[in-house]
């Protein structure tokens, strides 16, 4: 990668996340039109974030919920124990 | 406990209210808003599903205990996503493990941003890995991130925090979660990278054995 690529490093994300500014959007476009290794950066990167937000996200288990309601219900009764004495 | 799943909160301060107020089906609707965030949270910040569980836990009761005194002058979400990273902290400071490190090494900081592998893979993951061969992938890339990075990475882009929000339940500034969340970003496309390029050269020779035998 060249030190033209590396300026452009700092910025991907925020390119990706289409939160950049539009010359500098501009001149990034413009820089991997011609170059191959930033294309697959960038596509490579978007496609991590890609796979994390359909991915990554893991349900409760449904054992640790129930388990979790049970503790919330204990803490209830304690506390109505203690508002009635 | 009555699980209420919908029941009528039509604004935030409904739901305090009525949190103040004891009321068991509103706790019921704070647990089906919010525990899947704290959960996913507390996973990947201590890389355990027992203790994540127990960090869910633990936020909710102080949840329970300190709701009365609630002022509302952050959201919910915040107030509660900010319990359970300080509960998950407290508890990695208790490990001490040296690889589970506070602050970022700063000698890797500048290696980590360099990318190194250039290979595309962007068509292949989906389909190449059964899901949940996918997902072990995933986590331990995830898992391999110092916990600075892993807790803004996952707000932002697992669970989908606005910055202004992981910054907040981080304690950090906007900016330094924007440079937290392109390391990561770039530490993970890195991991994957390696990992499907390694896959894929073995299943090129496999494809190469099969077609000279």
């Amino acid at each position: 990668m060249s030190v033209e690529c590396h300026e452009h490093l700092d910025c991907l994300s925020d390119y990706i996340d289409g939160e950049l500014d539009p010359t500098l959007c501009a001149e990034i476009e413009h820089h991997m039109a011609a170059c191959g290794d930033c294309r697959i950066v960038v596509d490579t990167l978007r496609k991590t974030v890609s796979l994390y937000r359909n991915y990554g996200h893991e349900e409760v288990p449904e054992d640790a919920k129930e388990r979790l309601y049970a503790v919330l219900k204990l803490a209830y009764r304690a506390d109505d124990q203690e508002a009635s004495t | 406990m009555e699980q209420k799943p919908g029941a009528p909160y039509p604004t935030e301060a409904d739901l305090i209210r009525a949190l103040q107020a004891r009321d068991q089906s509103a706790y019921a609707e704070l647990v089906e808003r919010y525990s899947p965030t704290i959960y996913n949270l507390a996973l990947r910040m201590m890389n355990d599903r027992e203790e994540a569980e127990e960090v869910l836990q633990e936020t909710f009761l102080s949840a329970f205990r300190a709701v009365q005194r609630f002022e509302g002058r952050s959201q919910l979400s915040t107030w509660l996503y900010r319990i359970a990273y300080n509960a998950a902290l407290m508890r990695l400071r208790k490990r001490q493990l040296p690889t589970t490190s506070m602050d970022e090494p700063a000698q890797n900081e500048e290696g980590d941003i360099m990318p190194r592998q250039l290979v595309d893979w962007t068509g292949r993951p989906d389909e190449m890995l059964l899901a949940s061969e996918l997902r072990r992938v995933l986590d331990d890339a995830v898992a391999s991130l110092p916990e600075t990075l892993r807790s803004v990475f996952t707000l932002r882009d697992i669970e989908g925090l606005s910055t202004a929000e992981t910054a907040e339940v981080l304690g950090l500034t906007e900016t330094n979660v924007k440079v937290r969340l392109h390391r990561a970003r770039l530490a993970l496309r890195e991991r994957l990278s390696s990992y499907f390029a390694a896959v894929d050269a073995v299943r090129g020779a496999q494809a190469g054995r099969a077609y000279v035998g």
